[in-house]
Parts: structure tokens; C-alpha cells; sequence
């Protein structure tokens, strides 16, 4: 230590060079993949149009049928899947982080549940739609994570007893979600039904408009988190005396996850594993040992995207909702998730 | 006492008192009314028994837990009109167990250490790789800095973590049982550490620890605790007596000569294989 000022900064100023490089190429790598995966998903549909048609009609200079292709059939779908996306990935990645567990996804502690719980009493009970549905959500979402809050805490917040509670709230929205559907008549239940696998058929209009400003509000307000969450992931002893205000930052995370679960949930229904495959698949390819948001933003996306086009197409002359796909791919990663967080005896 | 007439450090130094401290959880007394000033520039152990509030009254020292009553004093100001930042700025705590993110590397960990000190857009600076480094020098860790944590040995660790606290550049530094889970080698290359920093820096170390000869050896001031009050404190030459750890730990013990700095060490005497003892002869 006496020889302190002869220390240069070389050795340790590199590591943290390099983290930063390899950051920022993870995001322009997925960024890329967003933007040909958005591109593949313009140009295929039930009339294919050419990559070239494509770039000219979001120009202006195509005609009128392929603008309206374009325009009124395709992009609201992708707006709205790579937003869904987006806001899932943070979503999932805001919760898994403060509560040190990346099984504390919103659609594994029940808020994703809850919000569906609320969007089908909206739907079949109230015929609601746009910003009155979106509003339900919200407050069914809030509702349930409030509860897990609640009854998860005990001088402290543990993380397993976070996901257990939360595990059986969403039983218990689960349930609701049944009762609602089998006391409504037949007719009425078709919309919900779609909705509740999560879906991106008729995407667009106010639910869009709604989503896009929730977006742009709640994504950013995620993103200056960011650095707060990352020193509360050393524990909230070491974050305390560190100067995080630990309450307020877990807090301020909880509730920025809930509302972009709930708009995303509002806006397409609830897709199922996004939030939470999104963000540990962003964290190690990062691997920097802190929650990598605008990564799980662009990972959520490219899922979504991917997952509706293979939706859309896998089965010809079927469109499935892109929650079964997601579905499909997401399940045995809880399974694998489990089994693992068993043996290595972490997630706590 | 190895150094008790040792001129003041130069470094700016900060005090911290606490005043009729009253701590506990949800209605549950651990510390009760407790009065304690650490000697700035010095290295202070506490000691006592499991659970006799010694990681508690640590935690409210350093303003992680709201006191029932009384209060803690940092450079005469009550802790708790201080903010998080102000008081992370002059006092680092190291906590028994911290918990490191998956993945995260030696230098980035470290780093995390410089966080009370950069503004509201977080930007590194220079002075950020300058703390970093010297922290890691310090501990002698730079060799490591690229290697992720969860691939280090227990001292290694230890050895960071340490490093992260002091890239936080406290005057006061309060660790909770910084020599856990080390062999013995590695506690005291740590608690030597701890001395160096205290000598070459004049930072003022308050430290919780398990071994009362360590605690001897390495305190300019020590203070034994039971069922969160203070039995004795002072100098551990003067404190430390067969009475005293009957009194605090409830063992009856020898106290000798430490045979390398003739410290007074501590011999518990048990009840097993000490001649004369009364438990008849083992099987």
C-alpha cells in the first residue's frame, strides 16, 4: 500500500473497457437481429411482398394495396409485438433483479395472472377495450403484486418467499380467470379466449396507441434504474451502505415492472414466458453481473417477433397466438430453471 | 497494546458516537441503551457472545437500522438526518455475508465500491480507476481483476470484497466479521490488512470479530459485549482478564502471555483433557 501512488490504472481500467465494449456489441448484435426479423415478418404474410416493395411502401412511393398491407396489416402487429416484447423483457428483468431470484418473473409470481384476471372480467363482463382495459389491468396487476409484497415481507423481503406467495396468487388468479369464463355465455368468451393465450391477431388501434405511450414512458424510467439495481444486487446491507435508499429503489423497480407487464398484458394478453426467459438470456450474454435492461428490451422483442412469425406461418392456413409458441419454447426453460435452482441450492 | 502512543494520522478524521442506542427488530431489544465512542484513527473490535447484538449495533452505526432510541453521532450529526450518500461518503460497511451478482468480474465488483461518489448520470472518472486500482493493489488482487468472482478461493473473495470497501475511500470503515469462513492463514493476511490500512491511511476501523486473541492483537481499543450491552472496553491489555471472558462468554479460562507480543492470550480451559478436571476419565 505504501507503494499506492506509483499505482497505475492499466490492468483494471482495461477489464472495465472491455465489459463496456462487449456491452454495447451484444445490444448493436441484437439490435441487428431485431431489425431483419422485423424485416422478414413485413415481407411475409398471406401476400408476400418483396424486400425492396416493402422499403418503398414505408416510403410512401408503393401503391395503394401494398401500403395497405403494409400499413394497416402488418406493422400495428409488429409495433405492438416488438413493444409487447420489449416491455416483458424489462419487465422480467426489473423483478428478477430486485428480488435476486430469476424465477421472480410476472408471469410466474401472478401478476401476468392477476392482469388476465382483470382483462377477462373487463372483456366478457364490460366489453372494454383501449384505455378503460388497459386501466383494469393496471390496478388487477398493482393488485396482486401488492398482496405478494405484502405477504412476502417479514422484516425483510426473502426471495423464495417472494416466488412462493407469488406462485400461489397467480393459482389464485388462475381460478378467477376459469370461474369468469365458465358462468359467461359461449359467445362472449371467444374474444377473451383469444386474448388470454396471448395474441397478436388484430393488433393496433387504441390498445397501440395506448402501449406505444406506456412505452415511452415506463422504458426509459426503467433504464436510469439501472446502476440503483445493480448495487442492491450485492445484498441490501452492502447496497445501504453503498447509498442506495434500498426501500425506495425496490420499490420504484416493483412498481415500473408491474405497469409494463400490465400494459403489455392489456395490449396482447398475456404472453407467456417472455418476461421470463428475456432477461437471463440478455445477462449472459452482458455478463456483467448487473441487470442488462436495454438488452432484455431487445431480447424480449426479437422473441416476440420470431415467435409471431412462427406462429403466423409454422402451420400453414392456421394463425396460432403467439402466446402458444412462446409457450412451447418457454416451458422447458422453466423446467430446466428448476431443476438447477434445486441443485446448485441458490435463488434465495 | 502494540502502538498506543502512535502520532495521530494525518488523514481527515471523522467521529462516530453512539448515544443511549436502543436497536432491535419489530419491537424485539437487541442493543439496549447503549453508549459507545469509537477513538478515530484506531482499530476497534467487538466482541461477545452469538447473538449478543454485535452485528446489530454495526448495522446501526452505520445507519441501516433505525435505533428505537437514542441515536448515532457522525461528526456530531445525528445519522439519521444525514442522507444514504452523505453518510456512504465517510462510512463503508462490509457485512458478514454480501452477495455477489452471477458473473460479475473482480474489477467490476470493486468498482461497485466508487458508486457513492459519482453523480446523478453515474459517469467513471479517472479518479473512479485511479481508487479502483489502488484498492485492488492494496489487497492485492489486481492479478484476478479479469477473473469472475464465483471462481475465486474463500480468501480471494474476501480479499475483494475488502477491496470493494475500500474503493469506497471511507474514513471509517465497520466490517462484520471479516475473518468468517477463512482458514487461519487467510484471517490473518486479512486482519493484517485491516492494520496496514489503519497505519498507512489512518482510516478507523471497526471491526466485529469471532477470536478474542485476535481481537487482542489486532485492537487499539476493544469492547466486549453481552445481551446487547457493554461489559467492558478499553485498551485489550487492560480489559482482558479470566473475569472478564467468564463474565462475556460464560467460559472459564486461563489468561497467559501471547509468547509473540506478550499481549494477554486467552486459554479456555473446558472441561475435557485439562488435568484435573472432573469429568472422569474418557473412554
Amino acid at each position: 500500500m505504501s507503494a499506492a501512488a506509483a499505482v497505475v490504472p492499466g490492468p483494471t481500467a482495461h477489464v472495465r473497457r472491455a465489459r463496456r465494449a462487449r456491452q454495447v456489441r451484444v445490444g448493436v448484435v441484437l439490435a441487428l437481429l431485431v431489425a431483419v426479423a422485423c424485416g422478414v415478418s413485413l415481407c411475409l404474410g398471406e401476400a408476400a411482398v418483396a424486400p425492396l416493395d416493402v422499403l418503398r411502401a414505408l416510403v410512401g412511393q408503393a401503391d395503394v394495396l401494398t401500403r395497405f398491407v403494409i400499413f394497416d396489416l402488418r406493422l400495428p402487429r409488429l409495433e405492438t409485438g416488438l413493444l409487447v416484447g420489449a416491455c416483458l423483457g424489462v419487465s422480467g428483468g426489473l423483478l428478477q433483479s430486485v428480488v435476486r431470484n430469476p424465477l421472480a418473473s410476472p408471469d410466474i409470481v401472478g401478476i401476468t395472472q392477476a392482469a388476465s384476471a382483470a382483462g377477462v372480467i373487463g372483456i366478457v363482463g364490460f366489453s372494454l377495450g383501449g384505455l378503460a382495459l388497459s386501466g383494469l389491468v393496471l390496478v388487477g396487476a398493482l393488485a396482486a403484486a401488492l398482496l405478494v409484497y405484502a405477504l412476502a415481507w417479514r422484516a425483510g423481503l426473502s426471495g423464495y418467499r417472494f416466488v412462493l406467495v407469488g406462485i400461489g396468487v397467480a393459482a389464485v388468479a388462475s381460478a378467477i380467470v376459469s370461474y369468469v369464463l365458465t358462468r359467461s355465455a359461449v359467445t362472449d368468451v371467444r374474444e377473451a379466449l383469444v386474448w388470454l393465450t396471448g395474441s397478436l391477431n388484430g393488433a393496433g388501434g387504441d390498445r397501440l396507441s395506448v402501449l406505444a405511450v406506456a412505452a415511452l414512458v415506463l422504458l426509459p424510467l426503467a433504464w436510469v434504474q439501472g446502476p440503483r439495481l445493480a448495487q442492491l444486487e450485492l445484498g441490501d446491507d452492502t447496497a445501504a451502505a453503498l447509498g442506495v435508499g434500498v426501500e425506495r429503489t425496490r420499490g420504484l423497480a416493483v412498481l415500473t415492472a408491474v405497469a409494463l407487464a400490465a400494459v403489455a398484458v392489456a395490449a396482447a394478453g398475456p404472453v407467456t414466458f417472455v418476461a421470463l426467459v428475456s432477461a437471463p438470456i440478455a445477462r449472459r450474454l452482458v455478463a456483467s453481473g448487473a441487470p442488462a435492461l436495454v438488452c432484455s428490451a431487445l431480447v424480449g422483442a426479437l422473441v416476440v417477433v420470431v415467435a409471431d412469425g412462427v406462429a403466423q406461418f409454422a402451420v400453414p392456413g392456421t394463425i396460432y397466438p403467439v402466446g402458444v409458441v412462446t409457450g412451447i419454447v418457454g416451458a422447458p426453460y422453466l423446467l430446466w430453471l428448476l431443476t438447477r435452482t434445486n441443485r446448485a441450492g441458490r435463488g434465495g | 497494546m502494540t502502538l498506543p502512543d502512535r502520532p495521530a494520522p494525518s488523514a481527515p478524521e471523522h467521529t462516530l458516537v453512539a448515544e443511549d442506542l436502543t436497536l432491535g427488530y419489530e419491537g424485539r431489544v437487541v442493543v439496549r441503551e447503549l453508549g459507545l465512542t469509537v477513538p478515530p484513527g484506531r482499530v476497534t473490535a467487538i466482541v461477545g457472545p452469538n447473538a449478543c447484538g454485535k452485528s446489530t449495533l454495526l448495522r446501526g452505526l452505520a445507519r441501516l437500522l433505525a435505533p428505537e432510541a437514542g441515536r448515532v453521532l457522525l461528526d456530531g450529526e445525528d445519522v439519521r438526518s444525514l442522507g444514504t450518500r452523505a453518510v456512504a461518503q465517510v462510512l463503508g460497511l462490509l457485512p458478514q455475508s454480501p452477495v455477489a451478482p452471477e458473473g460479475i468480474t473482480v474489477a467490476d465488483l470493486v468498482g461497485r465500491g466508487r458508486y457513492p461518489h459519482q453523480g446523478w448520470l453515474r459517469r467513471w472518472t479517472s479518479a473512479d480507476d485511479l481508487a479502483v486500482a489502488e484498492a485492488m493493489e492494496a489487497t492485492g488482487v489486481t492479478d484476478l481483476a479479469a477473473r469472475p468472482l464465483s471462481e475465486l478461493s474463500g480468501g480471494q473473495r474476501q480479499r475483494v470484497w475488502i477491496a470493494m470497501a475500500l474503493a469506497q475511500r471511507t474514513d471509517l470503515l465497520l466490517l462484520d466479521e471479516p475473518t468468517t469462513y477463512l482458514d487461519i492463514a487467510h484471517q490473518v493476511e486479512v486482519l493484517d490488512l485491516l492494520a496496514d490500512l489503519n497505519a498507512d491511511r489512518g482510516t478507523t476501523v471497526v471491526m466485529v470479530l469471532h477470536d478474542l486473541n485476535q481481537a487482542v492483537r489486532y485492537a487499539d481499543h476493544l469492547v466486549a459485549m453481552r445481551a446487547g450491552e457493554i461489559v467492558a472496553s478499553g485498551a485489550p491489555g487492560d480489559v482482558v482478564t479470566a473475569d472478564l471472558v467468564e463474565r462475556v462468554f460464560g467460559l472459564r479460562s486461563v489468561v497467559v502471555d501471547d509468547p509473540v507480543t506478550g499481549d494477554p492470550m486467552v486459554v479456555p480451559v473446558g472441561r475435557h483433557r485439562a488435568p484435573g478436571h472432573d469429568d472422569g476419565p474418557r473412554p
